[in-house]
């Protein structure tokens, strides 16, 4: 059972890295949500797997008669799931609004906040880059 | 249960909950300020509490030291707390004038309280898993007040601050399941104990070196540091001003906690490394400042390469190197949220922070000029400032075990510093206005001029304070850094029994 999740682990977390290495910003972000699931397998395999024990303590006892499962880890990646949940959504609304407002999402064509010359510099600041807010670039064009 | 240990949490929670509802109206602003200034009391009690009885720790709802969720307080995270309502105050006030009313409706003030509230807790706390879930509540916070208001600049820099950041708490969050894998803890106090007893030492060394590049990510340290100067110029100044005073340093924190009390077990790998990095990141950092043109950057670039230092401090793992460390870490916090106060008052009476378009802030406003001497001055190390002792002490550890080309590189470091200072000086104060503008401090109205010059003079008067009379602080990181080295009575109060 650890061989077979330590596999999964593995995969999910090839797969994402795979995905963070690419220049859209979404494509990162999809990897970063699958790492993070990756990462609560991680925390819930340290905690030892133990199977078909649920940790409850039976009625009139003051602690569980037999072996069973670590609640720990479960009560860790839940909190996990519900922050790393508030951060991705939070993430994906930014990507969404910076590809409505720059237009791209390609890390490459990202240089507003750090210009690379100085023609690119006054653009920025007179707010008349390559991207129209008012017509945001085709999904084609970022490359989603 | 001390109750001194929750109010630099919960008073911010509330005043975040209270100042959004009131978010449309002018209450909101000054309800931040009281709460801020109770924050600002608070600490100063928690501090008082702490140099009376040393240290002090409370366990949650009662569950015992292991188990619950601790908070504890030595002398490190108790004047770290109350740096961070210094700073925290001379925010909120300076953002009376910075931050736009449609930016307070948005809930500047809120976010901004939730923000000192992530900070305060990752000072406080005794549990590693409950300090990630402190660097989150501030991740969060910092996220929206980073992109609050969303122009194009700072949607930029966000996006780069937010994923990197988020590679970096899932690698923290990897480190604790990995770490809980072998010891079958989190409160830090026990992970003390139970990583002597592990097998596999070379498996704790890896993951003292997973901890190393989490923390290394937060703190800006070489190669993990391009987040900051890719957003830290984009917001409005006083975002910038407590991101550069606070943000970077909870990782510094974090590094000194964890690699004086947990992983300690192999010095001689896990702080060589971290020396090297110091030293790289000390130098990339000043390179990086020498070469931007923009007041902000330079600024931005100067932090890292103050990571540098502090680092340096932790990695050289003596007493007086640690004595270095948290002199460093409060000097360093003063100072900088200083320095970005200054340019934005550059930015709001000369138009920008380009140093191309900026001038005449020598002839027209003297006494912004004076007040930019001051920290510029200290973050150099020139003598009576309060750089000056840090610095000191830092390069003084270094010689001690002869460390000669690290001592050198430092010192080279300070003089690249007051380089990029120059140059900043030679751009925005000295010449006249490239636009013929006539920056005067006079031309604000009365109640802006308070708002923003309040802050900057406060701040500047602690620099001096601290440079003229460095003795109590320098006997102050002297026991803290004893502490440090000897987690002996942590340990007994967190636990409450003799390790």
């Amino acid at each position: 059972m650890e061989l077979l999740l330590a596999i999964t682990i593995g995969i999910v977390v090839a797969t994402s890295v795979y995905l963070m290495l690419d220049r859209n910003a979404l494509r990162f972000l999809f990897g970063l949500v699958l790492l993070s699931n990756a990462v609560n397998l991680i925390i819930f395999a340290g905690g030892r797997l133990t199977a078909g024990a649920p940790p409850l303590i039976p009625e009139g006892a003051y602690a569980p008669v037999d072996v069973v499962a670590n609640a720990l880890p479960q009560a860790l990646v839940l909190t996990a799931i519900v922050i790393g949940f508030g951060l991705l959504a939070f993430t994906l609304a930014l990507v969404y609004r910076t590809f409505m407002t720059l237009g791209t999402v390609n890390s490459d064509e990202m240089r507003i906040a750090e210009p690379r010359d100085k023609r690119q510099l006054d653009e920025s600041r007179l707010g008349m880059g390559k991207a129209d807010p008012e017509h945001p670039a085709t999904g084609q064009e970022a490359g989603i | 249960m001390n109750w001194l240990l929750v109010y630099p949490i919960v008073i911010p929670l509330m005043t975040a909950v209270v100042s959004y509802l009131f978010r449309n109206s002018r209450a909101g602003r000054w309800i931040s300020v009281a709460g801020t200034a109770a924050l600002l009391l608070a600490s100063l009690l928690l501090m008082a509490e702490v140099l009376d009885r040393g240290v002090v720790a409370a366990q949650m709802s009662n569950w015992e030291a292991p188990f619950g969720i601790t908070l504890a307080a030595d002398l490190l995270g108790a004047v770290m707390v109350v740096i961070t309502a210094i700073t925290g105050m001379a925010t909120v006030i300076y953002s009376l004038s910075d931050i736009s009313e449609r930016l307070e409706r948005m809930g500047f003030h809120a976010l901004l309280q939730i923000l000192l509230m992530g900070v305060c807790g990752a000072f406080l706390t005794g549990d590693l898993f409950n300090l990630y879930v402190w660097f989150e509540v501030m991740l969060i916070a910092s996220f929206g007040l980073l992109v609050l208001g969303g122009d194009r600049q700072q949607l930029d820099g966000g996006i780069k601050y937010v994923m990197l950041n988020l590679v970096s708490t899932i690698m923290f969050l990897t480190g604790i399941g990995l770490l809980y894998g072998i010891t079958g803890t989190l409160n830090m106090a026990d992970l003390h104990l139970a990583v002597r007893e592990v097998q596999n030492q070379g498996l704790l060394t890896t993951i003292a070196v997973m901890f190393m590049v989490a923390f290394g990510v937060k703190a800006a340290l070489f190669p993990l540091f391009f987040w900051l100067p890719a957003s830290y110029h984009t917001p409005p100044v006083a975002v910038s001003a407590i991101f550069a005073g606070l943000l970077t340093k909870v990782g510094v924190y974090s590094l000194i906690r964890c690699f004086t009390l947990i992983f300690n077990q192999d010095v001689g790998f896990t702080h060589t490394l971290l020396l090297w990095l110091s030293v790289i990141t000390m130098v990339t950092g000043v390179l990086g400042a020498a070469a931007m043109n923009d007041f902000r950057r330079i600024l931005s670039f100067h932090i890292i390469s103050q990571i540098g230092y502090m680092v340096l401090g932790l990695a050289i793992y003596t007493p007086l190197g640690l004595m270095g460390a948290v002199f460093y870490l409060v000097h360093h916090i003063i100072v900088k949220a200083n320095l970005f106060f200054v340019a934005g008052v550059a930015k709001r009476i000369g138009g920008s922070t380009d140093l191309a378009r900026l001038g005449g802030l020598y002839t027209h406003a003297p006494l912004l000029a004076f007040l930019f001497l001051i920290p510029a001055f200290s973050l150099a190390g020139f003598p009576p400032l309060s750089g000056f002792w840090a610095k000191y002490v830092v390069v003084k550890a270094a010689l001690d075990l002869e460390m000669w080309g690290v001592a050198a590189i430092s010192l080279a470091v300070g003089l690249l510093t007051i380089f990029s200072m120059t140059k900043i000086w030679g751009a925005a104060f000295w010449p006249d206005h490239p636009d013929g503008i006539k920056p005067r401090l006079s031309d604000l109205p009365m109640g802006d001029r308070v708002a923003l010059m309040l802050p900057i003079i406060g701040l500047a008067a602690l620099t001096c304070i601290i440079g003229l009379f460095p003795e109590p602080f320098v006997q102050f990181a002297e026991r803290s850094a004893t502490q440090l080295l000897d987690p002996t009575e942590y340990i007994t109060t967190v636990l409450g029994v003799q390790p």
